[in-house]
Formats: C-alpha cells, structure tokens, sequence
C-alpha cells in the first residue's frame, strides 16, 4: 500500500469513526426521553461517578488553588499588585482551569471506567444477554451513564472551585495574613455572573462529552480482553481532545455574549 | 446434501427457511433450514466458524440476517417492532456460552434482571423471590443466592445462567455450546441439567454443540451444519453410521 493508500485509508476511518459516533449521539437524544425511565440505574451512577471521584477532584483542586497562587504571588507583589490575589485566581480557577481539569481528571477517571466497563460487558455477551431479556441495553446501561456524568460534572466542578479556592486562600494567609473573610468577599466581588454561568454550563458539555464517548468505545468494543483496554485508553484520549475543543468553543461563544 | 425423513407431525415452534449471512466476502450461512417442534431437543452441530453462533444469533434478533425467513412460534422476527420481539423474547431462553452473567450483580439481582421487563407475564401477584429461588432449586444452587459471580466455580455460573434462562419459563430455550469450557464431569451434570428441565418444563431446545457425547445424551434429532447448510439431518444414530467423509470427520472424536 502506498503513502497516499494508507492515507486515504487512515481519514476514511476516521470520517467512518466521526458518523458512528454522531450516529450514536443521536440515538442517546432519541432514547433519553422514551419509556421506560431507568431512573434507579441513574442514581445509582450518579452516586457511584460523584462519590468516587470526589476525593480526586478535591485533592486536585485544592493543589492547583496552592500553586496558582504560590508562582502567581512574586510577579504580583513586584507590581504592588498583590491585593489583586483573589480576584485574579478566582477568575482564573471559575472560568477556565477548574471546569476544564474537573473535567480531565473525570475523563481520567469516569470516561475510561465507563469505557472498560461496557467494554468488558460487550466482549463477555453482558449485553447481548440483557437484550435477549427484553431490556434495551442501551438505554440501561448508555444513557444512564451518559446522563449520570452530565449532571454530576458540574457539580464537581463547583465543588472543586470552591476547594481551589480555599487552597489559595491558605497560601494567602500565611504568606500575607489575609483573613478568610476579607478574602472570600474579594473574591464573590470579583465574580460576575458572567463567568460563573458560562463555566457551568461548559461543564454541562464536558460531561456529555465524557459519557457519549466512554459509552461509545465500550459499546462497540471488539476483539476480545485486549479491546476492552484499547477501549478505555482511547476513550480517554479521544475526550481529552474533544474537551479542548468544546472549551474552544465554549470561550468563543462566551466571547461573543459577554465581550470577555 | 442428506435430507431428513423423520419429520413428526408435532407442532413447529422455530422455523428458518433459506438463511443466508455473510461478513464481507466471507458467506457463513448459505441456504440454511431447520425446524424445531414442540418439546424436541434439536442438535446443531458444526465445525468451529461454521456459523452456528450467527444462526442462533440471529434467530433471537442480536443479529440481522441478509436474506431468509426466522419464525418463532408463527412470528416473522424479522418483521416484528422491537416491542414485540421484546414480548416475544420471554418466550425464548438462551443459555450463553460463556454464563454472560451481570458481574456487577449478585446471583439474586442477575435473576431479578429479566423480570423487570416482562412483569405481566407473571401478572400483579408475581412473587420475585419465590421465582428467584424456585429457579435456584432447580438448578441446585439456591445457597447461592447471595453470592457475586466472581465467587462462583465455571460450572455453577453455567446452572446460574441456566436458572436466569428459566426464571421467565419459557418456552423454547437456546443453549450456545453448553458444556464448552467444563470438565467432563462438570459437562455431564449440565446435560442431565438440561434433561431434568425438558421433562419437567416441556421445553423445545435447540442445542448447539461440537461435543459429541452432548449430542449422543440429549438430541432427538440432530442437525449438521456444513458450508453454511442443513448438510444433513437425522438422529444421532442414523447420522453417525452415514459413510460421508464430511460427516463421519465429526463422530470420529
């Protein structure tokens, strides 16, 4: 095969790969609103997504809260402007690095789960089995998951704000004895509701991103144990790529309403 | 190509007529037949590949076929809304080769699962535990009610997804390959497993296997499934005296 075959080749499966999984996203809004209502499953999920990677996304936050603030604090007192501490991380953390390192390490950590579990259920005939018993796997098993991680991002991503925040508040307060309350109203002054709405409802998208895509590599896993892997590595990857691309997008449409 | 004479007047619950499926330029059903009649165990057998799993698959719906008439119990499944296969499917167990049970769910749950859908069946007064452990009984294991399939042996997840196949009784059941995988005593269990539910539910069965000695025990008629065809067809006596190279290669294990 010659360069160019292979090339061809290559983008024919990617155009391939783009209509599976458009198709499969329109099958998850076509199935989500049709009886019967799986909702014990849902949250089930929600409890399992939320409870799980709770401790990940506050230990992460509240690292990243600790280093904005330490390598921010030095440029900021050589211009005298170390009193705009709050404001800037604040704006910084509910914007853009919190929603979007929530959601990487829920892609991490949700995405290649859900990849892995249907995955393995798809090549052990989990799947066909709950067919054969009357039950609609996919609405089971995808769009619960799918619609379990949609709701639950969000409310990770405010979870993981807020300890982001109180990271950098500690830092604040032994480096230049601000108070908490002195602090906090810095930084609710500094927030307006247009930063805060936006990164909530990207977060909103983030996590459809992570459950189609999760759910669509398991679904269609094949070729045995060794597919189940390849299906949450690529899981995670192909999210990874996809969530810089809605955070993309998401700041170009924020632009264009709130003038950023 | 051998043709059966044995054709009983009893009821036809399963018919495939002219079956053909192909994977790419890989044709793997060429033209294939069978019926099933009422409380008959049938007998598939098949080289590995030959297209034994893709017959049964699609006879349930988990797989479309090219071309061909499915019938089961007088319903075109190939016509029917997926509502009604769902309806119909209560009326048709599978037996997987590999149990397919939930992982995530206890023994309980796993048999809990296909009731879910199909509680008119039962009607309002349906007791779930007493079919739970009804089911469990008869396959010997209603000790394990509570126990996740990671705890259970290779032989008890096969009576585990046998009792999840009968919990709905219905009233044909597919078995894919049911002793491929066990001991010899572990298979012989299943078999008579399998007896005991024919006699005491009535069930049609259509069995498909490699192992002989399955096919000995448990057929009333057998089916030879060569180049993707109803090559031939008969009992497991008639078909193991037949001189055909091809068809003595699988009694001569």
């Amino acid at each position: 095969m010659s360069g160019m075959q292979k090339i061809k080749a290559q983008l024919d499966l990617f155009l391939i790969e783009i209509g599976d999984l458009s198709y499969f996203t329109g099958r998850f809004f076509k199935e989500v609103f049709k009886r019967p209502f799986e909702f014990k499953e849902f949250l089930n999920q929600c409890y399992n997504m939320g409870n799980k990677s709770l401790l990940l996304v506050c230990v992460t936050g509240f690292i990243i809260g600790l280093v904005l603030t330490l390598q921010t604090r030095p440029t900021l007192m050589e211009f005298g402007a170390v009193s705009w501490m709050p404001s800037m991380v604040s704006i910084s953390i509910v914007r853009e690095i919190g929603p979007i390192l929530t959601a990487l390490v829920c892609a991490g950590r949700i995405g290649s789960g859900i990849g892995a579990e249907i995955g393995s259920m798809r090549v052990t005939e989990q799947i066909d089995a709950m067919e054969v018993s009357g039950t609609n796997p996919f609405k089971y098993l995808v769009v619960t998951r799918v619609l379990a991680v949609t709701f639950t991002l969000p409310l990770l991503v405010i979870i993981g704000d807020a300890i982001a925040l109180f990271g950098s508040f500690l830092v604040e307060n032994v480096k230049g004895n601000v108070s908490f309350i002195l602090y906090f109203n810095q930084v609710f002054d500094s927030l307006e509701f247009g930063d805060v709405m936006p990164a909530t409802i990207k977060s909103f998208f983030f996590g459809l991103a992570i459950g189609l895509i999760g759910c669509y590599k398991g679904y269609y896993c094949k070729k045995g144990t060794a597919g189940v892997g390849k299906a949450a590595n690529s899981a995670v990857v192909l999210t990874s790529l996809l969530l810089f691309i809605i955070d993309f997008i998401a700041v170009f449409v924020t632009d264009i309403f709130y003038d950023l | 190509m051998i043709e059966d004479n044995n054709i009983s007047a009893l009821n036809i619950v399963l018919e495939i007529k002219d079956l053909n499926k192909s994977f790419g330029d890989n044709h793997v059903l060429n033209g294939f037949n069978m019926k099933l009649h009422q409380g008959e165990n049938l007998v598939i057998m098949g080289k590995s590949g030959s297209g034994k799993s893709v017959m049964i698959k699609c006879l349930v719906g988990l797989m479309e076929a090219d071309s061909g008439l499915i019938s089961v119990m007088h319903n075109d499944i190939t016509t029917l809304t997926q509502e009604a296969l769902d309806i119909l499917r209560a009326d048709i167990g599978f037996l997987f080769q590999g149990s397919a049970l939930y992982d995530s769910m206890t023994v309980r749950e796993n048999l809990e699962f296909p009731l879910r859908r199909h509680t008119n069946k039962f009607g309002n007064d349906m007791n779930t535990e007493k079919l739970v452990i009804e089911a469990l009984e008869n396959v010997g294991l209603a000790h394990a009610i509570d126990l996740m399939p990671s705890e259970l042996s290779g032989g008890m997840k096969r009576r585990v997804a046998l009792a999840r196949t009968l919990i709905l009784q219905p009233k044909i059941i597919l078995y894919d390959e049911p002793t491929s995988g066990l001991d010899p005593i572990t298979a012989k269990e299943i078999i008579i497993l399998m007896q005991d539910i024919q006699k005491k539910y009535g069930t049609s069965s259509l069995i498909i296997t490699h192992d002989v000695d399955c096919a000995r025990v448990i057929s009333d008629r057998m089916i030879l499934l060569i180049d993707g065809i109803d090559y031939a067809t008969g009992t497991f006596t008639e078909l193991s005296t037949l001189q055909d190279p091809k068809i003595k290669a699988f009694f001569k294990q």
